[in-house]
């Protein structure tokens, strides 16, 4: 297998007496979609947030792309190609759908200390934040303001926004959450082509979807890494028969 | 063009004409007001962007205020006594010359500003509040208890520093200059806001975390809005002390914040022509019912009240609807 783009070893973290991770150590390959499922309260997002760097680890490393970020933050993670979405929607809601890719665009060139000069003026970026408009379908949105924005958009332009970073990774927490099943199918889709830009970390409910994208899934629970395999190899085990899809072994 | 472009067009009309009227009338007082009117509002523009697009809701601002107007009046006061500000290691003079003494004004009140928002601006909400609350209170303190330069009484300055080429003790050519910098901070705001910084700021106001993730430090961002902010605000108070000819403490007092933050709220937080707007009203309510009570806040409050309450754009918003931002 090719050099992970991402990675954890041993992470571990606890609020008081609660193991919210235990030694997690999970990796993300080039071209692979990797499925991190488990039930709610497993720590899913207690790990994104270590990885995307809003939590500090108490033990453990992050490595992004052969370099350790465990003690950099949210904002240079960023800067070295990690592309995050959100469980909720985190959009500037009064601002147009442009505007906010335009601001990771803006983010992604490093540039965004300009004073005077006209921010949708800056063809490159425009460009980028286009582009990415366009990956998503919302093209004909894009001087709509966000608030006016259907649930399914706002999950297109979050995802719209993390592509304007043209990141080493993606970290997706439950892109599918709140979308009807035509929503979810076209995701789905548009999902299965990204993984050739850049792997995907994706934490998801949606199992249809999982099985359908994954390459891999690793299993969440009580804070801990029970199992981690093909879809086939998952579905399979009995300690995740157990404890997650809640059948007898 | 849109309504707000056109009220503020309206606005900029009335702020030409009215002066131009009191001049041919002979009411030197009507255009000592439509001065003060307009400083006031450059004061409110400086906060409006910490405020309206940053989303920091300072009640320092009279330290920024009041640091403008210190500058002024420490250099004139020593120009007026033939007293250098410093003899060694080399010479400090007093100037009695405007542009030295608002750049002056702008590089003190920015260091401020820098100082102070570089602590504050680690804390949100309620805490940033009474943090620059607590700023503010500190120079005011400062200020008072400072013999040198007047202590509680302040400091007088007998003539109106100079401009190059214009006689600034004439009102309606003190005016030109206070409505000339007016404008001209008005478009430095506007293009800042349509700006990637000011696209930048105006999302972490909204979803700081977006911001991070996309690789911008909010915290920068705000800093640099705070200082800019600041260096206005400053640059105002230079003004005013030069309109009264006189500074005091009371320039950096919490009531004064109370007020600049009152310009904003009134004529519409983060539109760009909302602190003038409000500003013009403040005044135009304290000519008019100050003639009739000595408390006449008691109508402004009630008015604050039904702004806040019912037209969350302020007059702006009213006049103009509510979405359009910073046309």
């Amino acid at each position: 297998m090719a050099d992970p783009i991402l990675e954890t070893h041993g992470i571990s973290k606890a609020f008081g007496a609660l193991h919210a991770s235990k030694d997690i150590s999970i990796d993300l390959v080039p071209g692979e979609i990797h499925a991190l499922i488990g039930p709610n309260g497993a720590g899913k997002s207690t790990l994104i947030q270590q990885i995307a760097g809003a939590l500090k680890p108490d033990a453990g490393r992050v490595i992004l792309d052969g370099e350790d970020v465990t003690a950099l933050n949210t904002v240079a993670r960023a800067q070295r190609g990690l592309g995050r979405t959100f469980q909720i929607s985190a959009l500037a809601m009064e601002d147009t759908v442009l505007e906010n890719a335009m601001l990771g665009a803006i983010g992604a060139s490093g540039k965004p200390f300009h004073f005077f000069r006209r921010a949708l003026d800056q063809a490159e970026a425009r460009a980028v934040a286009e582009q990415a408009l366009e990956q998503v379908g919302l093209t004909e949105n894009m001087a709509t303001r966000t608030f006016e924005l259907s649930h399914g958009q706002r999950r297109q332009l979050e995802v719209a926004v993390a592509l304007t970073l043209s990141p080493k990774a993606f970290i997706m927490d439950e892109p599918m959450a709140g979308l009807g099943f035509e929503g979810s199918k076209n995701l789905t889709g548009f999902l299965d082509t990204l993984r050739h830009t850049a792997p995907i970390l994706l934490v998801e409910h949606d199992m249809d979807a999982v099985f359908a994208l994954a390459d891999r899934i690793s299993v969440l629970v009580y804070g801990e890494v029970i199992a981690t395999g093909s879809v086939e190899e998952v579905r399979n085990d009995p300690a995740v028969r157990t404890a997650y899809l809640g059948e007898e072994a | 063009m849109t309504r707000e472009r056109m009220v503020n067009a309206a606005m900029l009309l009335i702020l030409i004409a009215f002066p131009l009227w009191a001049w041919a009338a002979d009411e030197p007082f009507m255009i000592t007001l439509a001065t003060k009117a307009v400083i006031l509002a450059l004061a409110g523009v400086g906060l409006n962007i910490a405020l309206g697009l940053g989303g920091m809701i300072s009640l320092g601002h009279a330290a920024f205020f009041g640091i403008g107007g210190y500058a002024m009046g420490v250099l004139a006061s020593h120009a007026q006594n033939f007293d250098p500000i410093l003899e060694g290691p080399f010479l400090i003079e007093g100037t009695n010359s405007m542009p030295i003494i608002w750049l002056t004004a702008i590089i003190a009140s920015g260091l401020a500003a820098l100082a102070i928002g570089a602590i504050s601006i680690r804390t949100t909400g309620a805490y940033f509040i009474m943090i620059t609350l607590a700023f503010g209170q500190m120079l005011f303190f400062f200020a008072i208890s400072w013999p040198a330069y007047g202590g509680e009484d302040g400091l007088s300055i007998w003539v109106r520093n100079e401009f190059p080429g214009l006689n600034t003790l004439d009102p309606i050519q003190f005016y030109a200059i206070a409505f000339t910098i007016l404008c001209a901070v008005l478009i430095l705001t506007a293009r800042l806001a349509k700006s990637p910084f000011g696209l930048a700021l105006n999302a972490a106001r909204q979803t700081e975390i977006r911001v991070e993730t996309v690789g911008i430090s909010p915290y920068k961002l705000r800093l640099i809005a705070f200082t800019i902010s600041g260096m206005i605000t400053g640059l105002a108070g230079a003004l005013f002390a030069d309109l009264n000819r006189f500074v005091s403490p009371t320039m950096l007092s919490w009531q004064t914040s109370g007020e600049i933050m009152i310009f904003v709220i009134l004529g519409g937080v983060a539109r760009l022509f909302g602190p003038v707007v409000g500003a013009v009203l403040f005044i135009l309510l304290e000519h008019l019912l100050g003639g009739i009570s000595d408390y006449w806040h008691i109508y402004l409050g009630a008015l604050l009240l039904v702004i806040v309450l019912f037209a969350r754009g302020g007059i702006i918003g009213v006049l103009a609807g509510r979405e359009a931002k910073h046309g």
